[in-house]
């Protein structure tokens, strides 16, 4: 009788570790165009001489190598519709790149790139393990970031340590480019200035705003909250109440009656998308009265729209919006290279793929493959240090916007020319719900709803 | 005053959750309090709840409420067959083996819950509105479930004092084998308690879904506060797991007047250390 128990157990338990690890947690392997090829990239520089005998080398050899990044994508937790949308993003351009050929060299080396990604459940000590294994057993020639800065900043050390050249996108914290890297590579705006845009706005629309800071204890959304408080304070603004809260919370009902009890009049905070949609609606819920309220990431989901009323008035600043994203001629006017497709053709070629309107994570996504491109391009050569080389001295406007790193040794890797916009849920004609932009005024779309209407 | 005036606020608040949390812990105590097991599968089960009520009214159009007694009964046959599968064998064996199959069932149903539905957040726009008492607002979902939570408390009390069945999980949580010499199907009896603990538990969840935002890991917060609400209110005792979940409610209404919220585990978790020292049966003792 024992011993049948003992087996039962044992089935039970290996057929409950199989399954969970079915659903999440599986290391998933992005097709590669050249599986093959993996052993390549290291082996056989691009650099390579023609060795060419004959004076006239008109035919260049056509070697192809593939290039292999890595990186996590939160494929289950906190993170994961964010993660995902990053995740199609990077996909698509790595798709469309190698079907366009890839990237030729100026000796004719064509290259192409494959990914290697693995499920790190949105948790920072898997992200560490992950991408470990895919520098000291993939091989991963370059990384790109997991989405949030959370695990960015677990990635960035592993990716430090082993001086291997990462670009940041999804994550938006300052403090990974202030411990004197030199391999990080930030393609969003950073936190610090995260709010800038919203608080220039109230400025105008409500000088004598009370302001809420409420916001999520992780690491963007605090260090987006630290860095807008002496904007706030030196634009007038009175902080009435400042609260952190788990990210984890679900019953926002105390939080939102200390709001209500504060007296202020404006939101500014939030977090992810989980807690963001969690605090939207527990707000409209108890209709406290709010004429304004600021919410980060979250509202720039295309899924913000399932909590209905709840989204109206919303607002959150964007990366990157359709209705303001960067031209050529923009780029020229700044002095500025120009790269990669036109934001329509992005957002038409996304929408094919994947029947959605592109989010701003969708577009770091796709750009952090870009400015990889752009520069291998630049270096002529796919050889890591020639590629960070191209990348500090790289100053591009793509569709997403600017991109110049800063190279100081205080603040290696910090995002200094891309600017974000303001977004906020409004009603449309037909009265569907849809996102403007409403600052800053060169670019808004539509005029901010200022206060919002109530129940 | 201010403080005062953020209470006051709060406490309604608290209440009106701590009824649903009371629920949740109904089904937990009440299949310790019976079978000395421990199910690790209650926070699941209550998700699972939760995704109930998405799928009946999100897909189907069908009132919330009204589901629930589809939600109920769903629960309680899945508790009948996760007795049969995975306690039933065990429930003689040291507490590990149950705790282990439970604990397994736990995973299997998180393992295909994430497969399904992923971990993204799902979200039942559904809003009975709200009123003002005085500087509070109501809302009309919480309310509505607190008053469902006092109904289904006392239609399980109902069931365990003054129906046959009843009287016979009360007679197998007192002895087993007397009640088997009285001729109490023993087995019969423990898969139906079992039934009915999850069948709380996926009550709860369904009600839970009206006014939160959730994933199929979200049972688990919910899980831990039945923890300790069971040892508040009481192994097997329903009236005290209402009373432990209107205290968990208070405290949780009460803490973000004076402390930030990430206060409130601690001093929640506090609290259950505290009772298991000074009162181990519970604040309102076990019931037999």
């Amino acid at each position: 009788m024992k011993s049948k128990i003992v087996k039962l157990l044992t089935v039970l338990m290996v057929a409950s570790m199989f399954l969970a690890a079915c659903g999440g947690g599986a290391a998933v392997e992005e097709p590669m165009e050249e599986p093959a090829a993996a052993e390549e990239p290291m082996e056989e520089p691009a650099t390579e001489e023609p060795a060419a005998e004959e004076p006239a080398a008109e035919e260049p050899m056509m070697e192809e190598v593939t290039v292999t990044i890595g990186f996590t994508s939160s494929l289950t937790g906190s993170q994961e519709v964010s993660s995902k949308r990053q995740v199609n993003g990077f996909n698509l351009w790595m798709d469309q790149t190698n079907e366009a050929g890839g990237v030729t060299l100026s000796d004719g080396t064509v290259v192409k790139f494959a990914a290697q990604t693995y499920d790190d459940e949105s948790n920072a000590e898997r992200v560490q393990e992950l991408y470990t294994r895919l520098i000291t057993e993939d091989n991963a020639d370059f990384l790109i970031s997991p989405y949030s800065s959370g695990l960015t900043s677990a990635a960035s050390i592993v990716a430090e340590q082993n001086g291997k050249v990462m670009i940041t996108t999804g994550a938006a914290d300052d403090d990974a480019y202030k411990t004197g890297n030199t391999s990080l590579f930030q393609l969003y705006t950073p936190g610090s200035l995260y709010m800038a845009s919203t608080v220039d706005m109230l400025a105008d629309l409500d000088p004598d705003a009370k302001v809420a800071l409420v916001y999520e204890a992780a690491k963007f959304s605090t260090g987006v909250a630290e860095g807008i408080k002496p904007y706030l304070a030196a634009n007038g603004f009175e902080v009435v109440l400042e609260e952190s809260y788990a990210s984890d919370t679900a019953d926002f009902g105390p939080i939102v009656n200390k709001i209500a009890g504060s007296g202020a009049t404006v939101l500014l905070g939030g977090g992810h998308y989980n807690d963001g949609t969690a605090l939207a609606r527990a707000i409209y819920d108890r209709n406290i009265g709010l004429n304004f309220a600021y919410l980060l990431v979250a509202p720039a989901d295309s899924k913000f729209p399932e909590l209905g009323d709840a989204a109206l008035g919303i607002a959150v600043s964007s990366q990157w919006e359709l209705a303001a994203t960067h031209t050529e001629a923009e780029a020229s006017n700044l002095g500025m290279d120009w790269f990669g497709p036109t934001g329509e053709d992005f957002a038409a070629s996304y929408e094919a793929a994947y029947g959605d309107p592109p989010t701003y994570h969708v577009a770091g996504g796709y750009t952090a493959g870009l400015i990889l491109q752009k520069a291998i391009v630049d270096a002529d050569s796919v050889d890591p240090e020639a590629v960070k080389a191209a990348l500090n001295a790289m100053n591009v406007m793509t569709f997403f916007g600017g991109t110049k790193f800063d190279t100081s040794e205080e603040a290696h890797g910090l995002q200094l020319a891309h600017a974000m916009v303001v977004a906020q849920w409004q009603k449309n004609d037909a009265g569907e719900l849809e996102r403007v932009i409403v600052a800053p005024a060169d670019v808004a779309t539509a005029d901010p709803l200022y206060p919002i209407p109530a129940q | 005053m201010q403080q005062f005036n953020l209470l006051l606020t709060s406490l309604p608040d608290g209440i009106l959750l701590g009824f649903v949390y009371g629920v949740a812990a109904m089904g937990l105590t009440l299949i310790w309090g019976v079978m000395n097991v421990i199910n690790l599968s209650h926070g699941p089960i209550i998700a699972l709840g939760m995704f109930g009520t998405f799928f009946l009214f999100i897909q189907m159009g069908i009132n919330p409420y009204l589901g629930l007694i589809l939600i109920a009964a769903f629960g309680l046959l899945l508790g009948v067959l996760i007795y049969f599968v995975a306690v039933n064998r065990v429930i003689d064996a040291p507490h590990l083996s149950s705790l282990l199959a439970t604990f397994s069932v736990n995973m299997i149903i998180i393992g295909l819950g994430t497969a399904a539905f992923t971990t993204s957040p799902y979200n039942v726009d559904f809003n009975m509105g709200s009123f003002k008492l005085g500087s509070t607002t109501i809302l009309g979902t919480r309310l509505i479930a607190a008053l469902i939570s006092i109904l289904v408390t006392g239609a399980l009390y109902l069931f365990l004092y003054r129906t046959r069945p009843g009287k016979f999980i009360r007679a197998v949580t007192n002895n087993r084998a007397a009640a088997e010499l009285m001729g109490v199907p023993s087995t019969r009896i423990l898969a139906l308690s079992f039934g009915l603990g999850t069948m709380l538990a996926a009550v709860s969840g369904a009600l839970i879904a009206t006014f939160f935002p959730f994933n199929i890991l979200s049972g688990g917060g919910y899980e831990l506060k039945s923890f300790v609400i069971g040892v508040l209110g009481g192994l097997g005792n329903p009236i005290g797991a209402l009373l432990g979940g209107l205290i968990l409610g208070v405290l949780e209404g009460i803490i973000p007047a004076f402390l930030n919220t990430s206060w409130v585990p601690v001093i929640e978790f506090g609290l259950f250390v505290v009772i298991l020292l000074v009162r181990p049966n519970g604040l309102f003792g076990a019931k037999k």
